[in-house]
């Protein structure tokens, strides 16, 4: 039932078998990261990152601005919940998309809209037609301006795609330096027992399919608001 | 037989000689060209970076069965069924049967060239399903019944104009010339789609050994939703894209992104471990990784050119390559176009049929420069001529190089020859050009130079005379 699951073996086995590829061309000796490392290595070459978390905070809030995400901070959860009060009150939103998670939870304390919580199960239809998608994350990343989000940590796979708006809730202490960072922290969070989704989330769905002009909201959220707590 | 090679010329010579239509592909490049080069200058050391790159391939690449089993054994514990797919029909046929089995009625699938290669959407529907892409390029030439035009950007080749008539005519849409508005019509059926389909099919940017995943790169969002809302998830994995551990991905996924469009990140990365696990909330009840060799083992066993199967499809070497932006993506009429493709198409369906498209390359070597992971491109593609030559001579050839070397041999013929050339030199130009003209193929795009009146050697020979 596995198909040619043997022949195949067989015929990569017999492709490899006395038969050395040319090393390649490198002018740092590098095999032994490559053989042996733990995202370490690769440190020195990708793009720089501050050592302290205002650094980081800072080059995160740079790379949102020029994905068009909106990066928000806010001194208190009372902040936070004013600001998305005013959020859904702007944009007219109806019915929102939520899941349980202590902050999440905590920011939407004074909504009083329709919300489609989605940790146990929901129709497809009635998360469709909701106007933002509340989720939380597991951790912010500085390098790339993205944030990590789990089945966990945003309700399921669809809550943070489906709806047209994306709003996060994260601390100040869930960022990290980079996505070596943030794969260490999946490791260290859930051990071996993985959630069958984990996915960085770099500004809103975009394409630039037509002429190569960049269009948001492709499929997922046109708009994408990241609220840090400090 | 030698029709894929005339093709080739044929549409090459047609796609070259439309000047609108190269400046508008060169148009399309040149704002990734400022944002690739930006991005690339964030990196510490983008060299190092490919160096790195490079080394994790080939440590990957050369212990694939070992890498491969510990994927399979990962993934199939958390629920997924792995099927190895010798080749196109193989892989085909499992998808049918899983569809089948599970009464699936509508099938949606984001972005993958690897069903494109196994021609699977024909295939689909020739059996009744009916079978949407989500990526709006991919969905934009479906409509057009046509091919991809490009690895990244499959519609790259089309104006707004011709995407509104499209459109208008297949969705009964209202004409528009704002990329915007058509972005959404193709959104708004989209999602409605989305939420009929019961089986979802994607492609794999990179699978994970150490802890079972896949992970799929994407800008818009249709991967994420063709994987989290069918029941059925049906992943297309080429046996070449197993990466060893998680971290390797903190190094591949800003460098596809960088060197395939021009960003930091593209948008959405996701890691897939398995279906739906206990206690989740949604996700698909059953997934499916299709492993396809479809020929990738002829090219593992080729060791010089081995590397190629470290590619990770970015198209940065085609969007370099001065022959893909001139003759564009259909005069291949391959599904990997470019350097990338001139380089493995002929291992993959065969060096008699393909060995053509090495001569495709000007090997200047701009395709090296740009890949990511270091694929020596225009050396595989100089092998391939190589490998072409031998097993398929070509008698012309054989017997003008053979006069060649014979003529660059013996002093005494080159002198005969170049004095006949200065006696013939003359009619030549008469017919310069012309049908009659032995040299046409070269002379008709090119002025042959005029030969010396006198050679090197006859000068020497005089000007010594005259001293002594
Ligand atoms: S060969 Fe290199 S540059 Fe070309 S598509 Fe593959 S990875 Fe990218």
């Amino acid at each position: 039932m596995n198909g040619g699951r043997a022949i195949i073996l067989g015929r990569i086995r017999e492709a490899l078998r006395n038969n050395p590829a040319p090393r390649p061309h490198t002018s740092h000796s590098q095999s032994e990261a490559a053989a042996d490392h733990n995202g370490h290595a690769q440190r020195e070459w990708l793009p720089k990152v501050g050592e302290t978390l205002p650094e980081r905070i800072d080059l995160f809030a740079k790379i949102s601005e020029g994905l068009t995400t909106e990066f928000q901070r806010v001194p208190t959860m009372s902040a936070a919940r004013h600001l998305i009060t005013k959020l859904a009150t702007e944009s007219q939103w109806k019915k929102i998309g939520s899941h349980s998670h202590q902050d999440v939870d905590a920011l939407l304390e004074e909504i009083e809209l329709p919300i489609v919580r989605t940790e146990k199960g929901y129709a497809i239809n009635d998360l469709e037609s909701c106007d933002a998608g509340i989720t939380g994350c597991d951790v912010l990343v500085a390098q790339t301006g993205g944030i990590m989000v789990s089945v966990e940590s945003a309700g399921g796979r669809a809550l943070s795609v489906l709806p047209p708006h994306h709003v996060v809730i994260a601390r100040t202490s869930q960022m990290v330096p980079d996505l070596t960072a943030a794969f260490e922290h999946v490791k260290q969070k859930y051990g071996k027992q993985f959630p069958s989704f984990l996915s960085f989330i770099t500004g809103p769905s975009r394409t630039g399919d037509i002429e190569r002009i960049l269009v948001l909201g492709a499929h997922g959220p046109k708009r994408l608001t990241v609220i840090l707590l400090d | 037989m030698a029709s894929q090679s005339s093709d080739f010329q044929t549409l090459s010579r047609r796609y070259t000689a439309d000047k609108g239509f190269r400046a508008f592909i060169q148009k399309g490049m040149s704002g990734y060209y400022k944002k690739r080069d930006q991005n690339k200058a964030n990196f510490q050391d983008w060299q190092g970076a490919r160096d790195l790159a490079a080394e994790i391939k080939y440590e990957a690449i050369n212990h694939l069965d070992k890498y491969l089993l510990e994927f399979e054994e990962k993934i199939t514990a958390r629920g997924a069924k792995v099927f190895w797919a010798q080749n196109a029909e193989a892989a085909r046929e499992y998808i049918l049967k899983v569809a089948k089995e599970n009464n699936v009625h509508s099938i949606i699938k984001s972005k993958t060239m690897t069903s494109e290669e196994i021609h699977l959407n024909d295939a689909l529907e020739k059996q009744g399903f009916g079978v949407v892409e989500s990526d709006l390029g991919e969905y934009i030439v479906q409509l057009r019944k046509e091919a991809p035009f490009h690895l990244v950007f499959p519609a790259m080749h089309l104006t707004r104009r011709q995407i509104s008539d499209l459109f208008q005519k297949e969705l009964g849409s209202e004409p528009t010339d704002e990329p915007e508005k058509l972005t959404m019509i193709a959104r708004d059926i989209m999602r409605r789609k989305y939420c009929e389909a019961d089986m979802g099919i994607s492609g794999t940017n990179f699978a994970i050994a150490e802890t079972g995943m896949i992970s799929i790169t994407e800008n818009e969002g249709n991967a994420r939703l063709t994987t989290s809302l069918p029941k059925i998830h049906v992943a297309l994995l080429g046996i070449e894209k197993v990466l060893p551990k998680l971290e390797d991905l903190s190094l591949f996924l800003p460098m596809l992104a960088t060197a395939g469009a021009g960003q930091t990140m593209t948008c959405y990365n996701t890691m897939y471990a398995g279906p739906r696990q206990l206690g989740e909330p949604d996700g698909p009840e059953q997934m499916h990784i299709v492993l396809l060799d479809n020929r990738r083992t002829e090219l593992l066993a080729d060791a010089e050119q081995r590397d190629s199967l470290g590619c990770i499809r970015c198209g940065a070497c085609l969007n370099i390559c001065p022959i893909f932006k001139n003759v564009g993506g259909y005069s291949y009429g391959t599904t990997y176009g470019g350097p990338i493709g001139s380089v493995i198409t002929p291992h993959l369906r065969g060096l008699k049929d393909w060995k053509h498209l090495s001569a495709a390359s000007s090997l200047c070597g701009a395709c090296t420069e740009a890949c990511p992971v270091k694929i020596d491109l225009h050396h595989h593609l100089l092998q391939n001529r190589r490998n072409g030559a031998k097993t398929a001579p070509n008698p012309l050839e054989k017997i003008s190089f053979g006069g060649f070397s014979l003529m660059m041999g013996h002093p005494s013929l080159y002198r005969l020859a170049s004095g006949l050339g200065r006696i013939f030199q003359p009619l030549q130009g008469l017919v310069n050009g012309t049908i009659l003209d032995p040299l046409r193929s070269w002379t008709d795009s090119r002025k042959l130079p005029t030969l010396a009146p006198q050679s090197f050697h006859e000068q020497w020979k005089k000007q010594r005379n005259r001293k002594l």
